[in-house]
């Protein structure tokens, strides 16, 4: 019931994060995530990033995971 | 592992069992629209029966808070702000859609953040943000309330109907109609509170239960995990989409809610009343509260007759055991919520199963 | 000394007002400091009631369109480029050479001169470039009307263009003539229009290379023509998407059409909005793309002349027709499944579920 997508956050200006997924580029609110850096991924939801991504488990999964970080 | 292999596991383990049909409900209406999208019943055995859940927001909103809505929109000078799911549900006489149609002020946003910025840079309008959604939507009204309150805005409002899954599910699993062999969690609900308030449905219930991710890999995986807990007898809770849902979840993201909201009954549509499964802006932060604010006079909403979207969102009916599906309730002229969600189970079978080839 | 005040300097003279739409000297001055500088020509600038023409071919298509984009201007076009590659597409679709344009404009009150200038420009270099590649035939605008209405009845500026295009080779192209084991082909990414459009929203405030396909297909359909007598259908895939383009044609032709959902061309970035916004490419609308019905030994052939075209880098081959049916359209997933295509009932809403 959540659309939520993956995204690898580029800049931080405090609590709002640029991000960017399959070329499209947008600013999100990271107050949810304050742990984020540059170069994580994090999963997003109506402009905010919900989790971090585990990069380990992402790639190992198979399908649509793979594809979206060989392409962002 | 790819698809082809996970399916090659799945039929095995169901020919190793003697049951002829294994229920596994998709909680999450997403789950139910990417089953459908990508034809998954096509690579299952038959045996494998797969039942939509309530875990659609927008469908479990029961008439009256539509009707509240639009009683609001008619008696004061607002301007509300939703997501695209809920614009064009039907209340008992009107929708978001119409009443935008005929010049009421309603504004279609991507996140409530637009809403909150609008409210800031419009004083002299009262804007009310339509605060629907389970736990993954819910600390985002959170952090937008306290924003509100720290800039000390006096016109921006939320409208809560925000509900919590695990109390539903425990209602579906005590319905002696409902039978269910295993559950498919939702993702991103799980991805904010992790795997433990889901325990109970296997250590009181018995049942197994896999939080899925949404692609067709992920969500065969989880479904070969259910099978796998059911040959062996012994149910938990596992993740297979560990690499967004953590077993603590985000605990960042529930301390925003609890810090907001108190846990009240709520009511459903379809379930009926459900004891502490809905969120309720805390006293501290009344003022924000749109239903406080702008009070109205009590509606007498009328579900639509005929209308079978509750024993579709648990399960007992099938879209088309319902006299109304595709005749008189179709997407274009929707009358229950399962139809008119982008992921409602009616809209889902009018989408990808209704036409046999 | 003070400097004498010239009439043109005045906010009023900046914009549309309503005496522009009377009929009288204003009106006259909107039609030859505009509409004539941009688009004269030797039918247009006579000014007659109606425009005589003499044609010779014995078949014509005939067909009009309204336009009403908001923003006017957007990335990749704006909404006088549109209004002619609309019309031009929709003659282009039934093999026709457009020969004439009307071009009707309604103007709100209060619209900038400046802005109905850009957008005449646009309208001139877009015919400019349809006549680069018509067959020897010159199109052009050789009727038109303009009103004005007061300010909040029109949103800035609603165009209606209709066209006359001349089917100078006699060829039949029409969903009638699909026929089972068609190729069907389509020149580039989908998507793109739609998705230009909406990030303009301030509501949405996300940042693409996305721009707008809108874009004249007459050429494109000449190379198509060129290469190969067995075009049996095509259709420029505007509101609606692909998905409507396909279901129409199968409908239409009362044939079961199977699409491989790996072929067909989508940008990443539409892909990325998408996915997003939580809506399906399939149905977003494009302003430059033509789905092609051709007999399946001309496939490759027609494609390659496709890939020759300016616009037709992007070309593939996405399915074919598979049978004698209802009319219904099958996607082949990435995963072996199959799924049908139908028909979304309503506006695409950007959600959260």
């Amino acid at each position: 019931m959540c659309l939520a997508i993956p995204a690898k956050v580029i800049k931080i200006n405090k609590n709002i994060a640029e991000i960017e997924s399959l070329g499209v580029v947008k600013e999100v609110d990271i107050t949810l995530v304050p742990d984020a850096k540059i170069g994580d991924y994090v999963i997003v939801h109506a402009g905010f990033a919900i989790q971090i991504i585990d990069k380990k488990e992402a790639s190992i999964a198979e399908g649509y995971w793979k594809e979206f970080l060989e392409e962002t | 592992m790819n698809i082809k292999e996970i399916c090659s596991e799945i039929n095995s383990l169901v020919r190793d069992q003697d049951k002829k049909s294994i229920n596994i409900m998709e909680v999450c209406g997403t789950h139910t629209m990417e089953i459908a999208r990508n034809g998954l019943k096509q690579l299952l055995p038959p045996e494998i029966n797969l039942i939509s859940g309530p875990g659609c927001p927008v469908c479990v909103t029961p008439v009256n808070e539509i009707d509240n809505i639009i009683e609001i929109l008619k008696d004061y000078d607002v301007s509300i702000f939703s997501f695209g799911d809920m614009i064009k549900v039907p209340g008992s006489s009107s929708s978001l859609a119409y009443e935008k149609s005929i010049g009421k002020d309603v504004v279609i946003c991507y996140s409530p953040l637009y809403a909150l910025e609008f409210a800031e840079n419009n004083p002299d309008k009262n804007v009310i943000f339509i605060a629907i959604g389970f736990e993954t939507t819910a600390p985002l009204s959170s952090v937008i309330v306290k924003r509100a309150s720290d800039k000390k805005l006096r016109n921006f409002f939320i409208y809560c109907t925000h509900k919590i899954i695990p109390p539903a599910l425990e209602v579906l699993l005590k319905d002696k109609k409902v039978r269910i062999d295993g559950l498919l969690l939702p993702g991103h609900v799980s991805a904010i509170i992790g795997s433990n308030p889901y325990r109970f449905i296997a250590e009181d219930y018995k049942i197994p239960g896999v939080i899925s991710g949404f692609d067709p890999a992920g969500i065969l995986q989880a479904i070969k995990m259910i099978l796998l807990q059911l040959q062996q007898e012994k149910p938990k809770i596992e993740i297979e989409y560990k690499s967004v849902v953590k077993e603590e979840g985000n605990t960042v993201a529930v301390n925003q809610i609890h810090e907001v909201f108190q846990i009240q009954d709520s009511m459903w549509r379809g379930l009926g009343s459900i004891p502490k499964s809905g969120l309720k802006l805390k006293p501290v932060f009344a003022s924000f509260d749109a239903k406080l604010k702008f009070p109205i006079k009590k509606l007498n909403s009328r579900e639509p007759k005929g209308c079978e979207c509750g024993n579709v969102l648990k399960g007992i009916k099938k879209p088309d055991d319902c006299k109304l599906f595709a005749k008189s309730c179709t997407p274009d002229n929707p009358i229950g919520p399962c139809m008119v969600s982008s992921e409602g189970t009616c809209a889902a079978y009018y989408k990808f199963y209704r036409i046999k080839y | 000394m003070l400097r004498k005040r010239n009439k043109n300097d005045a906010p009023q003279a900046k914009v549309i007002n309503i005496s522009h739409g009377d009929g009288g000297l204003k009106t006259g001055e909107l039609i030859n400091r505009f509409i004539l500088k941009y688009l004269k020509n030797e039918i247009l600038e006579k000014l007659e009631d109606s425009a005589s023409l003499y044609i010779e071919a014995k078949n014509i298509a005939f067909t009009t369109d309204s336009f009403v984009v908001d923003p006017i201007f957007f990335p990749g076009g704006d909404i006088g480029k549109l209004s002619i590659c609309g019309t031009v597409n929709d003659l282009a679709t039934t093999g026709c050479t457009p020969f004439v344009l009307s071009l009707s404009l309604i103007l709100e009150e209060g619209f900038l001169l400046k802005d109905l200038e850009k957008i005449l420009m646009s309208i001139r270099k877009t015919i400019e470039e349809i006549n680069l590649s018509n067959n020897g035939v010159g199109l052009r605008i050789v009727a038109g009307d303009t009103k004005v209405v007061p300010k909040g009845f029109a949103d800035k500026i609603f165009i209606n263009t209709s066209g006359i295009g001349l089917n100078q080779s006699n060829i039949e192209i029409s969903p009638s003539k699909i026929k089972v084991n068609d190729s069907i082909l389509i020149n580039g990414g989908i998507g793109e229009h739609g998705l230009a459009i909406l990030s303009q929203r301030k509501e949405f405030n996300f940042k693409t290379d996305l721009v707008s396909d809108c874009a004249p297909l007459n050429s494109l359909v000449n190379d198509i023509c060129k290469a190969s007598d067995k075009i049996h259908a095509m259709r420029d895939a505007t509101r609606g998407g692909l998905a409507r383009v396909l279901i129409e044609m199968a409908q239409a032709s009362k044939t079961t059409l199977e699409i491989d959902n790996v072929k067909i061309p989508i940008k990443k970035e539409v892909r990325g909005l998408c996915e997003f916004l939580g809506m399906d490419p399939l149905y977003i609308a494009n302003e430059g793309k033509m789905v092609i019905f051709v007999e399946s030994k001309d496939a490759e052939k027609v494609l390659g002349a496709m890939k020759n075209n300016k616009y037709g880098k992007g070309s593939q081959i996405i399915g074919k027709v598979v049978k004698k049916d209802q009319g219904i359209v099958v996607l082949n997933t990435e995963i072996g499944t199959k799924r049908i295509l139908d028909l979304h009932y309503s506006e695409q809403l950007p959600r959260i579920c």
